[in-house]
């Protein structure tokens, strides 16, 4: 007698179970009822034990031990992981200034159609002036975002990101949920600061790699 | 009855129902707690109340206190069309028998007051210890722990378990609702059906015991063996009548949440919606009560009797401390309460480990399985009785050994668990190490979830 196995074509891996003979002791059920309250009893002694003695399962660093696992949301809160794409944020340059040049690039490539650009341009003498814009209005609606990142993606100065690390917080009405310029500069990363470590070049910086003022046409 | 009998029976009644309903209100946070411990959750831990912005939380125990600011403070709504007399009535109806269940009931040995006066006659000295056998030495200054010494004790507490299915006949019928009626339909056929096996599983005691009356009962438990060696058939069908009597899982087929919204009190609210609700948890007490008065040995505890720890087998007498009668007093009503809340434990355990029976289940399990058993038992235990009654004195003394071996491993048992217990409690589990996910692997950078102290 050798074994069936199931099926090679079966999508799943299906356990064949195995059908427990009706006898006056399984009909009875008095042998199921024991075991279950013996499994019920040990949950609960374990249970109450590392209760009282404080010695609960760390919810997030055993997340798979046997025991109580449960993350007590106000008092504890599950970390995010690493990539998380959190509520954005409006990336600083040294001088407070936002890093966005209102390329537009953001808006362009968000599917929610959730940002809204109003591109400006320096004003006179500014050495920017002619170089670069900047958002006179940059307004996004979190409520209408879906959080797929492609603002990040698109950004070709690391001006917008979203490592803030927090989800977007539960407001009473709709106008709170419409993030404006300088709200998205104020957030924070994750560390803390305001700006990214990507260097940023400022033309006339000696480190500036291609075009000043007097190169330009 | 003089004022100093007057003045005893107030505080019985005080104790008695007392614990009855505040061990109810714990009952309702432990039934959720308990659950919790044994699903893996953490249960109810919310309620808090502070004090010089001191936070205490008493790992829940305030819940208890908050349900029932709730129950008092939300509206008693009535549907339009319910009968306004019964529908107010019900609960009343519900929740008095039970409370009223607990009179007959004794929750110590017999307190010989002349005892207390003559330490204080004395002044000072060992106070002197009862004699196991007999009364006390003045008639008059004994003081029997139950509230109502009745001399018809268990047909009274038939008398008035019977009485719960008609309060909450009356719910279902008065609601004006259909899932009400239904479930008032279940209740009342549930109970009937499990009022018969109750009832006749108790005959056998009876028979053996010589008596209803719940204290005389205890006295021969103690003195021979507990009534779960005597009639150990005749426990289990009674612990799954009374089960099914409480209509909790798993014979809660008539507050059948998935199938009838919540029974025969679907529409009641508020304080009204509470009364059902701890007349629940007060019946578990009082079973609970019954099972361990019958069953379990009432206050005794295995070898101490009146005159204090006395350990013998037969002829044989191994030792005898003589306890001061006040001491012995105290032991025995902690060890009725003791055994209670044990088996309070016992039924919230079971409460969370069944799957509810299906109705014609319920019936067949009624009326097939324990009705039967319950005959054949009451049919046995007469002969058997019957048969020791002529066998003469050499089989009651084997008897009377065979007693206390199982006073003995009444004794070892406990005994066992309690050291079971304690070894467990301190007694670290070994972790397994095992693969942690990326929130894991963050915790791991900022050094875990931040736990603050209070989570019990």
């Amino acid at each position: 007698m050798g074994t069936t196995f199931p099926k090679k074509s079966s999508p799943t891996n299906a356990v064949v179970v195995e059908h427990v003979p009706h006898t006056p002791t399984t009909q009875s059920y008095i042998p199921a009822i024991v075991e279950g309250l013996a499994v019920s009893m040990r949950h609960f002694f374990k249970n109450t034990k590392e209760m009282i003695r404080g010695e609960t399962p760390d919810p997030i660093l055993e997340t798979y031990e046997d025991g109580i696992i449960t993350v007590s949301y106000p008092e504890q809160k599950r970390p995010y992981p690493e990539r998380f794409r959190g509520v954005h944020r409006l990336t600083q340059r040294d001088d407070a200034s936002p890093r966005c040049v209102a390329c537009l690039c953001c808006s362009t490539a968000c599917p929610a159609q959730c940002i809204y650009i109003e591109a400006g341009e320096y004003p006179e003498g500014d050495k920017r002036h002619g170089y670069e814009r900047y958002p006179v209005k940059f307004v996004i609606d979190e409520l209408r975002c879906i959080f797929c990142g492609y603002c990040v993606e698109a950004c070709p100065c690391d001006a917008i990101r979203m490592d803030t690390g927090t989800h977007a917080a539960p407001y009473d009405s709709r106008e709170q949920f419409i993030y404006e310029k300088d709200l998205l500069l104020s957030l924070p990363a994750r560390d803390g600061s305001l700006k990214t470590i990507n260097p940023r070049h400022e033309p006339g910086d000696k480190s500036h790699p291609g075009l000043t003022r007097e190169h330009g046409h | 009855m003089n004022g100093t009998q007057l003045v005893w029976a107030l505080i019985k009644i005080l104790v008695m129902i007392g614990f009855v309903v505040n061990s109810a209100a714990i009952l309702t946070w432990l039934d959720r707690r308990q659950g919790a411990m044994m699903q893996d959750r953490v249960g109810p831990n919310r309620a808090v109340f502070k004090i010089f912005g001191r936070e205490f939380r008493l790992a829940g125990l305030l819940h208890p206190a908050a349900d029932g600011l709730k129950f008092f403070t939300k509206e008693f709504y009535r549907p339009p069309r319910a009968d306004k007399l019964l529908f107010s009535l019900a609960p009343i109806l519900s929740m008095m028998p039970v409370m009223a269940l607990v009179a007959v009931i004794p929750f110590g040995d017999t307190l010989c007051l002349n005892e207390i006066y003559r330490k204080a006659a004395d002044g000072g000295g060992v106070w002197p210890a009862e004699p196991r056998f007999g009364l006390c030495s003045s008639q008059m200054s004994a003081i029997d722990l139950m509230v109502s010494p009745l001399n018809v004790g268990l047909l009274y507490v038939f008398a008035l378990a019977g009485q719960g299915i008609v309060g909450a006949a009356i719910a279902g019928w008065s609601s004006d609702n259909k899932y009400s009626l239904m479930g008032a339909l279940r209740a009342a056929s549930q109970m009937v059906s499990y009022e018969v096996a109750m009832g006749l599983t108790l005959i056998g005691s009876m028979m053996i015991y010589g008596t209803i009356r719940l204290d005389d009962m205890v006295r021969w438990q103690g003195d021979h063996a507990w009534g779960i060696f005597v009639q150990p058939l005749a426990f289990f069908l009674f612990f799954t009548a009374a089960t099914a009597e409480s209509k909790r899982i798993p014979f809660d087929l008539p507050e059948a949440e998935s199938e009838l919204v919540s029974g025969y009190f679907t529409e009641y609210s508020g304080m009204t919606f509470g009364m059902f609700y701890f007349a629940e948890y007060m019946e578990v007490v009082t079973s609970s009560m019954l099972i361990v008065s019958i069953f379990l040995g009432g206050w005794e505890l295995p070898f101490l009797h009146r005159d204090g720890l006395t350990i013998a087998f037969g002829e044989v007498s191994l030792a005898h401390v003589a306890i001061p009668h006040i001491w012995m007093e105290i032991i025995s009503v902690l060890a009725f309460f003791g055994k209670v809340a044990a088996l309070c434990w016992l039924q919230c355990i079971i409460r969370w480990s069944l799957p509810r029976f299906r109705y014609d289940q319920l019936q067949k399990l009624g009326w097939r399985v324990l009705l039967p058993l319950a005959l054949a038992n009451v049919l046995v235990t007469a002969v058997v009785d019957l048969a020791i009654d002529r066998a003469g004195p050499n089989v009651w003394n084997g008897l009377d050994v065979v007693a206390e071996v199982t006073q003995a491993l009444t004794a070892v048992v406990i005994t066992y668990v309690v050291v079971r217990i304690a070894i467990g409690f301190f007694t670290k589990r070994p972790r397994r190490p095992r693969a942690i996910g990326s929130a894991g692997k963050m915790a791991q950078k900022t050094g875990g979830v931040p736990v603050t102290p209070m989570q019990a």
